[in-house]
């Protein structure tokens, strides 16, 4: 969900809207906000999947630490969602198979 | 790698500590490149939103971003060279092994400046790994700086400042908080930021934790319950919040790999958050070319990294021989005791003393007395 109005920094200003596709989807987000900003905006909070046990990770340090918003950009594997700005026309896909393997 | 350019002053770290230091150093003629990894500068005070607390002289009342943008001015009025996107990933001697923008660069620096900061804690309990616990900063920044909310109806567990402050903004965001949960017996932050939490009717549960986080693939429920006498949860209190999120806000802890791969020596301070570089009242390390200022050499305030860093800066340029030692011991002993002022009262007592022992420590170390702190 994304914070139109606020009491404080008054209301959003919307930056240059792009799509990018996300396991298939396409969504909208924001150019140069964060990728994980823009699924989280939409709800979407699984990022990857751990490689031995299959158990879901989310954002959780949100500065570049800890990894659990590791997904594969663009063909990269394992790129830090919560520090890697969004481009037009970026394709994403969880690593939920886990990993680089 | 590419060779690189040689700085007088290298700044690791673009929070109010790094800033103010290269502002010190440039401000004295020293050539100064502030590098940091972020895509903005600033630190942690982008997405403080709120009017900060401490003394006039120290702008409180004046929002944290408020403040990262004055010492953004000023740094490039004073000729400070910013780099952004720029992880220092190696220290060798005082050559820094930069990836700017994706460009592997060497650093060749006169002095460095550590200005790190801190990271925040973890803590594990059953579910803490699913999707939907977060850590507070974590919030804070998709809130206050992407304005996004990563859900609707919060706990937090933590009621340090950093705690209380992102409940607030959380709120002001339009979310819901459930309750902030703290397994000690009381508050630990300020009163004035937990009467607002209060105000708002949002419970702060004391001798509370939370004993585990249950949901199918991400966060569907957080069991709270009480701590006995022996500091164990009492199954019997165990009662269910339906929240979709949870916030960690249990502490920070210095950001000092750097230090460590430079190899100078450390000091452990359980009330400033760890294992910290030793280093004497010029911000000065065990190693003559490396300095450190702000929430890596104990996890304090913005007011008191800017102040650290002020000092850092300055005597890094001192040590250049750009400044008269006269003109220096000055403009320190001015900032050294807005330092004292503000580590004075209830709560900055026990960091003055936590920073005492430090300084103590490495006066011993060094064998040299050293400048007074308090002249
Ligand atoms: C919720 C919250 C509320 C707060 N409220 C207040 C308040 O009201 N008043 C107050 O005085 N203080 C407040 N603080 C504390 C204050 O924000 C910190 O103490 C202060 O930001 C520390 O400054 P710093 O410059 O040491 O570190 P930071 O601000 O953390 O900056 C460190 C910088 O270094 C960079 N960096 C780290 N490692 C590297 C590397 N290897 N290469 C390149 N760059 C690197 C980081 O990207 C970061 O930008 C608050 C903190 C929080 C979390
Ligand atoms: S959330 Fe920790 S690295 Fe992205």
């Amino acid at each position: 969900m994304r914070v139109e109005k606020h009491p404080v920094l008054g209301d959003r200003e919307v930056g240059r809207l792009v799509t990018i596709s996300v396991d298939g989807a396409e969504i909208e987000a924001v150019e140069g906000e964060p990728i994980a900003a823009a699924l989280l905006a939409q709800g979407m909070i699984v990022m990857r999947r751990t490689p031995r046990f299959g158990e879901p990770r989310g954002v959780f340090c949100g500065i570049g630490r800890c990894t659990d918003c590791a997904m594969t950009v663009d063909g990269v594997p394992n790129v830090r969602t919560c520090v890697t700005p969004v481009k037009a026309g970026m394709v994403i896909t969880s690593n939920l198979k886990g990993g680089g393997e | 790698m590419a060779t690189g350019q040689t700085f007088d002053i290298v700044v690791v770290g673009a929070g109010p500590a790094g800033l103010a230091a290269a502002i010190e150093a440039a401000k004295r003629g020293a050539r100064t490149l502030v590098v940091d990894e972020n895509n903005k500068p600033g630190g942690q005070l982008f997405k403080q939103i709120h009017k900060f607390f401490g003394s006039h002289e120290h702008r409180a009342g004046v929002r944290g971003y408020d403040i990262g943008r004055q010492l953004l001015d000023e740094a490039a009025k004073c000729g400070v060279e910013v780099w952004l996107d720029a992880v220092v990933h190696g220290l060798f001697d005082s050559r820094l092994a930069v990836l700017h923008a994706g460009r592997q660069v060497t650093v060749q620096a006169g002095r460095i400046i550590l200005a790190t900061g801190a990271s925040e804690n973890a803590v594990a309990f059953p579910g803490s790994t699913l999707p939907g616990v977060m850590g507070a900063g974590a919030i804070q920044t998709m809130i206050n700086v992407h304005r996004v909310l990563p859900g609707k109806r919060f706990v937090m567990l933590g009621s340090g400042n950093v705690g209380l402050i992102v409940c607030y903004q959380l709120m002001q965001a339009g979310a819901e908080v459930l309750a902030v949960v703290e397994a000690m017996p009381s508050i630990g932050g300020y009163g004035v930021h937990a009467a607002k939490i209060r105000r708002a009717g949002v419970p702060i549960l004391v001798g509370t934790t939370i004993s585990r986080v249950v949901g199918q693939g991400k966060v569907e429920a957080v069991v709270l319950a009480t701590l006995g006498p022996d500091g164990r949860i009492d199954p019997q209190s165990e009662r269910t919040l339906a929240a979709d999120t949870v916030g960690l806000a249990v502490g920070l802890t210095p950001l000092t790999e750097l230090a460590w791969m430079a190899g100078c020596e450390f000091f452990f301070s359980p009330k400033l958050g760890g294992h910290l570089p030793l280093h004497d009242e010029n911000m000065l390390t065990s190693l003559p070319y490396l300095y450190v200022a702000g929430d890596i050499t104990g996890v304090e305030e913005a007011s008191t990294a800017m102040e650290e860093g002020r000092l850092a800066g300055i005597a890094a340029a001192e040590s250049l021989g750009l400044v008269e030692a006269a003109a220096a011991a000055t403009d320190k002993a001015a900032v050294r005791q807005r330092i004292d002022v503000l580590r004075s009262g209830p709560f900055g007592e026990g960091r003055r003393l936590a920073k005492a022992e430090i300084l103590q420590q490495q006066a011993l170390r060094s064998g040299q007395g050293g400048e007074s702190w308090k002249a």
